[in-house]
């Protein structure tokens, strides 16, 4: 129903389908008193047509509600005068023109039910009561397609903002070298969660105002060392990611069992994983080698019966830098 | 050459919800490998990943990457939370009982090609 009255006569796409189900949704979500027009210019009875045709013409509106010691009575609109200037009866009382079979909407019903009445009952417009009838205000099809065009632009608005603040982050803040640090810990053999931390510093790095490339290889190589973590250590491990403008540095510690060669380790192809991991697509042996591939400096310190600690930096030019906005 | 064409021509089941209308998701080449370590260094973005791994780990892999499509080979079918991974994370995951050999030979004459091998992290 929403998008025939909202879309009418229009093709309506695939690709605009997903718009539409945001605006049906807001037509649910929006309160008719959110959308209409407060305080409307009102008449009474008594009022002669042609003041209210003096009424129409100032202040630009097409109708008026009618009323009579504060009570609704009727409503005016344009159609009625034109009725009247036909008649060539601008004397005449407004009592005579008003139509009186009313239609009102709650002020606390959703914007949908508004245009359901707007669609069964082809009327311009709603006069808007309280639960005891009293007027508040008028609804038309135009308050209500601006009011949703408004919360389209307000969803977009926060979204943009929000990424405007993260983008700027360490413009407003002094200090002699700022930082944002993320930690994770990372549980052995959690393969479940496998790829959540990387996953997660990536759309960190995004709203931050990296470039999709720099996001990129940051999330390869944390992505191959969290599953380092998960795979090979007897407890798991943390991944601490520091990320500076100009740097982003990533240690990755854990407490064993440690590497016992680790130019071994490093060798292309070379794997300890076991068979049953190794059906899931691991151990290829390629782990470390696509880190050093994706970061600028790599070192890899092992105590074997101890533990290992690997640290990666990636340096950003300026063009690059991350939380100074662009 | 879309993604709809590719599921219409190879028959391919959607196992993901897709919201998106997958005529205008266009993907760039294709990558097949079941290690995915060697997917990770040679899968290129917005590429269609031809695998029979069928675990939650995918998801995370085609995520990271930013790929267009993930097909599942040989009728492999993912559990629940795989396929409600791939829902939060926008991820496209198709499935089909054919081998990795016969869809990588479809979409090669459908003119889906590799990368430039020597592409590096980008």
């Amino acid at each position: 129903m929403p998008q025939d009255t909202l879309f009418k006569g229009k093709l309506v796409s695939e690709q605009k389908a997903e718009d539409i189900t945001r605006v049906e949704e807001l037509a649910y979500e929006l309160k008719v008193e959110e959308v209409m027009t407060a305080n409307p210019s009102t008449v009474t009875p008594e009022t002669t047509m042609g003041d209210v045709l003096v009424l129409f013409r100032q202040t630009r509106i097409s109708g008026a509600p009618v009323l009579e010691n504060g009570h609704l009575v009727g409503l005016v609109s344009i159609e009625d005068l034109l009725r009247c200037l036909q008649k060539s009866d601008l004397e005449s009382e407004t009592r005579h023109y008003m139509s009186t079979k009313l239609l009102t909407i709650k002020k606390n019903e959703p914007v949908i039910e508004a245009l359901k009445l707007f669609v069964s009952s082809h009327y311009g417009r709603l006069p808007v009561v309280d639960d005891d009838g009293n007027l508040l205000g008028i609804l038309t099809k135009g308050d209500i397609t601006s009011g949703i065009l408004q919360a389209m632009q307000h969803d977009y608005q926060e979204e943009e903002v929000r990424r405007y603040r993260a983008s700027h982050l360490f413009e407003d803040i002094e200090s002699d070298r700022s930082s944002l640090i993320l930690r994770y810990s990372i549980k052995q053999g959690d393969f479940t969660h496998g790829g959540s931390a990387s996953s997660a510093i990536k759309r960190a790095l995004l709203r931050l105002g990296a470039t999709p490339q720099i996001a990129r290889r940051v999330g390869i190589a944390v992505y191959e060392a969290e599953m380092n973590l998960i795979i090979h250590t007897t407890h798991g491990g943390l991944i601490r990611c520091e990320i500076e403008p100009k740097q982003i540095s990533i240690n990755i510690t854990d407490d064993g069992p440690g590497i016992q060669d680790i130019a071994l380790a490093l060798k292309p192809g070379y794997s300890t994983a076991s068979d049953t991991v190794r059906e899931l697509g691991f151990g290829a042996g390629m782990g470390l080698v696509n880190i050093q591939r994706c970061v600028d400096s790599m070192r890899l310190e092992s105590v074997f019966g101890q533990g290992t600690i690997l640290r990666l930096k990636i340096f950003l030019s300026q063009e690059d830098s991350v939380g100074e906005g662009s | 050459m879309n993604l709809q064409d590719i599921i219409t021509k190879l028959d391919l089941k959607t196992l993901s919800s897709v919201e998106k209308d997958l005529s205008s998701n266009k993907p760039a080449c294709g990558y097949s490998s079941d290690l995915l370590s060697c997917v990770m260094a040679g899968a290129p973005k917005k590429s269609i990943w031809i695998t029979l791994q069928a675990h939650g780990n995918i998801i995370a892999v085609a995520t990271l990457l930013d790929l267009s499509a993930v097909i599942i080979t040989e009728g492999a079918i993912p559990d629940e939370t795989t396929i409600e991974k791939a829902n939060e994370e926008g991820v496209v995951l198709l499935s089909t009982s054919l081998p990795t050999y016969a869809v990588v030979g479809q979409l090669w004459e459908m003119g889906l090609r590799t990368s430039d091998p020597d592409q590096p992290c980008s």
